[in-house]
């Protein structure tokens, strides 16, 4: 239980910062007129939300989903498809992709879960492909090239076309999800998911039904990754099959562990690594010599390889964890 | 739909199936014996094929441009193996997956800084550019060497498997690493030599499909997933299984694609078959494995734990 403690010990500070200077970035842009920067935050908020749903069952439950890039597509798709026929509010594009995508999760889900190890990582995946390739089939949506959204969603008063808007409706979302995880985690249900995690047969034994529960789990999960597609629609106006690409699976699953696995506030610092890394490397430069920067605008994926072997290979807790680890002062 | 094009279609398949087939068969045991998951396995195959093109660009001669590719992975798939996955044997399979997917991020990057960004071209040689007449119909000779060859290798794997001292630890390991472990047998090399042999058998598959596919970065990823999808359906650790169900998904994926969209046609209107013809033909192999696995989680050939 010593990492319990050392989690609590810090439970406060890092959370708070990183709330924090989420909230007062955009107020930052403005300031200085890079308004990009919000821009940016907004990008980092929608894939922390994804993988914050993704953590549910990875990080609390130890399935290893790797088609959830399945549901940010469901979310997307449901805003480009309706605003193509004219729809705008917001409410519709929400009521039509949560109840689509529940759908989804349930009957996916129960075939899922019928596997365990390695076969469920790969029949996820097996899932995400055929929507995938089902994206890349609606001729009349786009197909392979996409969707392009015309109207984006309007929630009443909110409109989600004003930038600031959609930061901080991005950012609300985050929050009340960040916050709904943290009290189900800690919750019976999620006591019950960490305890089939530590070991599923006692769990059985004890007479829980585990499926049922592993399964309101996924399609939860499910859900939260629906929201980042509705918002990521919004942010990029656009709709693409690549959006349900296996490497954009991958790439949550690479958020969450970078962060911090089981960690409710891992997801957010894992995403926010991840992009300032990526726009580190592609659009602002290091100042290299000798063209050094255009090589790595033009290679930088190699590096954020390379990171990413290199975070799997050495830190066993994600870059959240291992600093909660250090700072509690057990680092295992 | 004339019996030539079905024929022809089918022998798509078939060679398509080999293809698959020499790919999963090292994953699977990787899979099965390690436990582990190796998502760079498509990296590999790429691999060789870049070394094919490379050395058939110098040498101009298709079997020692073959033999390099394969001599390349080895050394490659034996590299990676001691440097970064033999340190994540004993991990969970999120690490495996980061890790793994980290490498191919890798090794495209590689591919592109040392042959550049656009698709290279393998020619052939003049004895392999004919056509042969077989029943009436006409097919490319090299299809056929490519499906010979693969035929061959997978009976080749077949002895060595079950008739070799090698190929019964390799099965023991299947089975149960940590006994074979237990009764004195270095289980770290027979691990090393499968990755190893694996990662070969990829580079092989990579050069043989060089001359067909065109070279270029990322073609190991959507081959991967194709792979992942026989192994997963033929049973994890078995290579029986990956043969059988690599033949399957090579057939049921390429006549599919073929057959579908003409089938709708007559049944539904051409705009309706036009729209849902290719989607459905293409995700013919994933509605396969899921049937297959909602019915039996452990594939169509389990290999038994004991």
């Amino acid at each position: 239980m010593a990492d319990h403690d050392n989690y609590t010990r810090t439970r406060w500070l890092a959370p708070a910062f990183v709330v924090a200077a989420l909230a007062l970035l955009p107020v930052a842009a403005h300031w200085t007129g890079q308004t990009y920067y919000q821009v940016i935050g907004t990008r980092i908020m929608v894939f922390a939300l994804a993988a914050a749903g993704l953590n549910l069952i990875l990080g609390f439950g130890a399935l290893v989903s790797m088609g959830h890039a399945l549901y940010l597509g469901v979310g997307a798709y449901s805003v480009a498809i309706l605003s193509h026929y004219g729809v705008s509010s917001g409410w519709i594009h929400l009521a039509t992709a949560l109840a689509i995508s529940t759908a989804c999760a349930f009957v996916i889900g129960a075939v899922c879960l019928r596997a365990t190890g390695v076969a469920f990582i790969m029949i996820t995946l097996a899932f995400a492909q055929m929507f995938y390739f089902l994206a890349i089939g609606l001729r009349a949506f786009g197909g392979d090239e996409g969707l392009q959204i015309s109207l984006r969603s309007r929630f009443g008063p909110l409109d989600l076309s004003d930038a600031t808007t959609l930061y901080y409706v991005a950012f609300a979302v985050l929050m009340l999800t960040l916050v709904a995880m943290h009290r189900l985690v800690h919750a019976r249900f999620g006591l019950l998911l960490r305890g089939v995690k530590n070991n599923e047969r006692r769990m059985r034994a004890l007479g829980f039904p585990v499926r049922r529960y592993q399964l309101v789990a996924y399609v939860l999960s499910a859900l939260v990754c629906t929201m980042a597609g509705l918002l990521l629609a919004n942010l990029t106006r656009f709709a693409s099959p690549s959006y349900m690409a296996w490497n954009v699976s991958g790439e949550l699953i690479v958020l969450v562990i970078l962060g911090g696995l089981g960690t409710v506030i891992g997801p957010v610092v894992g995403a926010g690594v991840w992009i300032v890394l990526e726009e580190t490397l592609t659009s602002f430069g290091l100042g290299l010599p000798n063209d050094g920067d255009a090589w790595m605008r033009e290679h930088w994926l190699g590096f954020l390889g390379l990171l990413i072997v290199w975070v799997a290979l050495s830190m066993r807790s994600g870059l959240y964890g291992s600093l909660v680890r250090r700072r509690g002062g057990t680092e295992r | 739909m004339t019996w030539a094009l079905l024929a022809t279609q089918l022998l798509n398949g078939l060679q398509l199936g080999v293809l698959l087939f020499l790919l999963s068969a090292g994953l699977t045991l990787v899979l099965g014996i390690m436990n582990f998951v190796n998502l760079a396995h498509g990296s590999l195959y790429m691999m060789g094929a870049y070394f094919a093109a490379a050395l058939y660009g110098r040498t101009e001669s298709f079997l020692l441009a073959a033999i390099g590719a394969l001599a390349g992975t080895l050394a490659l798939g034996a590299t990676l193996e001691r440097l970064v996955i033999s340190k994540l044997y004993q991990r969970d399979h999120l690490d495996q997956v980061m890790a793994t997917s980290g490498l191919i991020l890798v090794l495209n990057e590689v591919v592109r800084i040392v042959w550049g960004v656009s698709p290279m071209f393998i020619g052939l040689p003049e004895a392999l550019r004919k056509t042969v007449t077989v029943m009436g119909f006409q097919y490319p000779a090299y299809r056929f060497l490519v499906i010979a060859v693969g035929l061959l290798m997978g009976a080749g794997l077949y002895l060595l498997i079950h008739r070799t001292v090698v190929g019964m630890l390799i099965r023991a390991g299947a089975s149960n690493a940590p006994m074979v472990s237990a009764l004195g047998v270095n289980i770290g090399r027979i691990n090393a030599l499968v990755f190893a042999a694996g990662a070969g058998l990829a580079g092989v598959a990579g050069a043989m499909a060089a001359p067909i596919f065109s070279v270029q970065p990322g073609m190991g990823e959507s081959v991967l997933i194709q792979v992942l999808v026989v192994i997963v359906t033929g049973g994890v650790g078995s290579v029986r299984g990956a043969f059988y169900a690599a033949l399957i998904v090579g057939v049921v994926d390429t006549i599919g694609r073929v057959l579908l969209p003409s089938l709708l046609g007559q049944l539904f209107e051409s705009s309706v078959a036009q729209a849902a013809g290719p989607a459905l033909g293409s995700i013919l192999i994933y509605l396969m494995m899921a049937v297959v696995l909602a019915v039996r989680p452990k594939g169509l050939f389990p290999v038994k734990h004991g």
